[in-house]
């Protein structure tokens, strides 16, 4: 299968009071047509930033400042401001965390779907309507025609979520974004959101980039799974790799640092220290600092070597144990 | 709900109702966040309080606390009624419980060095200032921070820093009880373990008891003695923590757990997670079990009549219709 979306050595940087954040610092992955596809990471990571990098929401003050990205083999980074609103919304999509701040609040829920088909699509406002109708009931939205007219403010945090999905989803994109879609519901609701997220990807084939700090939304969901830190990817695998052979010692503490159900008397096992700052960031590796196993060598930023088909890892431990990509 | 010891704390029926203002003709709709709520706490254990939001939680752990004026009820703190307490009365009461707060950006004056916040709570409950300094430095060490900084602001500190400064403070007055609620929410997966391992060592030392409100199922179970499940203002089951998780007797309380994303692909549960439906809103009025729009076993009963809380199995209590004896 061809790649869909390749991330080639992106950097972004922000401009700020105190001086560059180099939020993202050099991210290559890749995901597939139809694939399901997991960013997991701590706060400041990058992992947002490297997703709204791909459709270009950065805002005034944030840049790409080297790397491709690739989508259908077209250069992204490449594109015009015009051209990229011609692709944001039509072939990729995106959704966010809080559902409520993303929906217009004073339009009705049905004015802000037709909006778009008509648009994106040239539908009339008539197929527009319908279109949109069906879309909110294949999302579960009960009575869709009569909540068609209705404001943000009369759904809740779930309804709201199902409706940008639905909003998201009407033009039929090549791949969604979802940034934390799930962070601010209910675990109930969550379950239900990642349930329906996860069967429209099998009926639609598109293909989701799903953004999360949740290491058992990523289990749940994910075929494979990218782990960043620091504003670069530290591991990338198939989420059997990454949950049952991690191989970087920052994968591998993230997992340690979780709950064991069956061992509830045993003490945890936390990673020291927090997440660094952005600013200045490490020159080596940027996990080193915290890291359990840190050697000289780590103060040069470490190449990935591959610990197996599609999964690569990058950490000086690995050096004699892998081939380096 | 008897033990073999007298409780530290001891709720029964409480209740808080807000009154919704309807504007300038309708007459308000009340909000029943806690709404006939009675458990027990025992000395040196922790009391974890679950569920999903709107539900009465934080609320119900406030009016521990005395935050606010019930609306009814009686709570016992050490033996002494303090819900009809003046201020005046509750003063020497205060410091011996304090709280923990969800978000530790909010929860500390940005103008106060550490030394200031750890040092505030014994100012005002009149400790010398020899005591006031020897106090903060011994506790800092305790949360694992350092002398240098004692003179340094809270926006100096990371998310999990600043928890630690919040812990240090709750117990500078030498607390017995401690309301932590959600003191995790806001911190990044790998400094959670840090925060849980720091609240049990000192719990240990200290012989504290804990009522830990959360909404992350996994970390409660590691963290509590016993647990207790609220929906809509009502405590529905309450038991001790592993029986809780390997035995949930009340039909929300399984689908609770079953909505929790386990970390492990192996276990692919979202398909299990079969709830469907929303909490309804606290205004709403159900005259039988406030669970019966969403139960998968509703009978006739359940509609007409509110379950009341009885204990199933040695220490195991629910409030369902189906476990009626």
């Amino acid at each position: 299968m061809s790649n869909l979306l390749e991330l080639d050595n992106l950097q972004t940087t922000f401009r700020t009071h105190d001086g560059d954040v180099h939020a993202v610092r050099g991210v290559s992955f890749h995901v597939q047509a139809g694939e399901l596809v997991g960013i997991v990471g701590e706060s400041g990571c990058g992992k947002s930033v490297t997703c709204k990098s791909i459709i270009q929401l950065l805002g005034s003050n944030g840049r790409i400042t080297g790397g491709q990205i690739r989508f259908n083999q077209d250069d992204l980074a490449q594109k015009t401001p015009q051209q990229m609103r011609a692709i944001r919304g039509n072939q990729i999509a995106m959704i966010f965390q809080d559902p409520m701040t993303a929906l217009n609040p004073v339009l009705t829920i049905g004015k802000q779907m037709t909006e778009i088909l008509v648009r994106n699509k040239g539908l009339s406002k008539k197929a527009a309507k319908a279109a949109s109708i069906a879309m909110l009931e294949q999302v579960g939205i009960a009575e869709a025609a009569r909540r068609y007219d209705q404001y943000p403010h009369e759904f809740s945090g779930g309804m709201r979520q199902r409706v940008m999905i639905a909003i998201a989803l009407s033009c039929d994109p090549k791949l969604l974004i979802a940034d934390e879609p799930t962070t601010a519901l209910d675990v109930t609701i969550q379950a239900q959101i990642l349930r329906l997220l996860k069967s429209l990807q099998q009926k639609t084939h598109t293909a989701i980039l799903l953004i999360t700090h949740d290491l058992g939304v990523v289990a749940q969901v994910c075929s494979r799974v990218v782990v960043m830190y620091g504003g670069l990817v530290m591991e990338e695998g198939s989420v059997e790799d990454i949950f049952y052979r991690p191989q970087h010692p920052y994968t591998q503490g993230l997992l340690a640092s979780l709950p064991h159900p069956e061992q509830t008397s045993h003490r945890l096992s936390p990673i020291e220290g927090s997440p660094p700052g952005l600013l200045n960031p490490p020159p080596g590796c940027p996990f080193a600092e915290r890291c359990p196993q840190r050697m000289p060598q780590c103060e040069r930023q470490p190449a990935f070597y591959s610990q197996g088909a599609g999964h690569r890892a990058a950490c000086w431990l690995l050096e004699d144990k892998g081939v380096q990509v | 709900m008897s033990e073999h010891n007298a409780p530290l704390v001891s709720v029964r029926d409480l209740r808080k109702h807000y009154r919704l203002n309807g504007g300038l003709l309708r007459k308000g709709v009340a909000v029943k966040a806690v709404d006939g709520v009675s458990f027990d706490i025992q000395p040196g254990e922790t009391f974890g309080l679950v569920g999903e939001s709107g539900c009465g939680k934080s609320t119900l752990g406030r009016a521990i606390l005395r935050l606010f004026d019930i609306t009814s009820g009686e709570i016992h703190f050490a033996g002494q009624e303090i819900a009809q307490a003046s201020e005046k009365q509750l003063k020497p009461l205060r410091k011996r419980m304090q709280a923990i707060f969800q978000d530790p950006w909010s929860s500390l004056n940005p103008g106060m060095t550490v030394q200031q916040l750890v040092a505030e709570p014994m100012q005002i409950h009149g400790y010398s200032r020899e005591e006031q300094r020897e106090r903060t430095e011994t506790l800092l060490y305790k949360v694992g921070l350092r002398q240098e900084h004692l003179q340094r602001y809270p926006h100096e500190f990371s998310g999990g820093q600043r928890q630690r400064i919040s812990i240090a403070r709750a117990l500078s007055v030498r607390p017995e009880f401690v309301l932590c609620d959600e003191p995790l929410s806001a911190l990044d997966v790998s400094v959670q373990a840090q925060v849980v391992n720091i609240l049990q060592d000192l719990q240990q030392e200290l012989g504290l008891t804990y009522l830990f409100i959360a909404h992350d199922l996994s970390m409660v179970r590691h963290i509590s003695t016993r647990i207790g499940v609220m929906y809509l203002g009502k405590l529905v089951e309450v038991a001790p923590a592993n029986t809780l998780y390997q035995h949930p007797a009340h039909p929300y309380t399984r689908a609770l757990l079953a909505a929790v994303p386990q970390p492990d692909p192996r276990i692919r549960n979202l398909e299990q997670a079969t709830l469907r439906g929303e909490i309804p809103g606290p205004t709403s009025v159900l005259p039988g079990c406030k669970f019966c729009s969403r139960c998968p076993h509703v009978m006739p009963v359940c509609r007409r009549e509110e379950p009341a809380m009885q204990e199933i199995a040695p220490g195991h209590f629910a409030a369902c219709w189906l476990f009626k004896v």
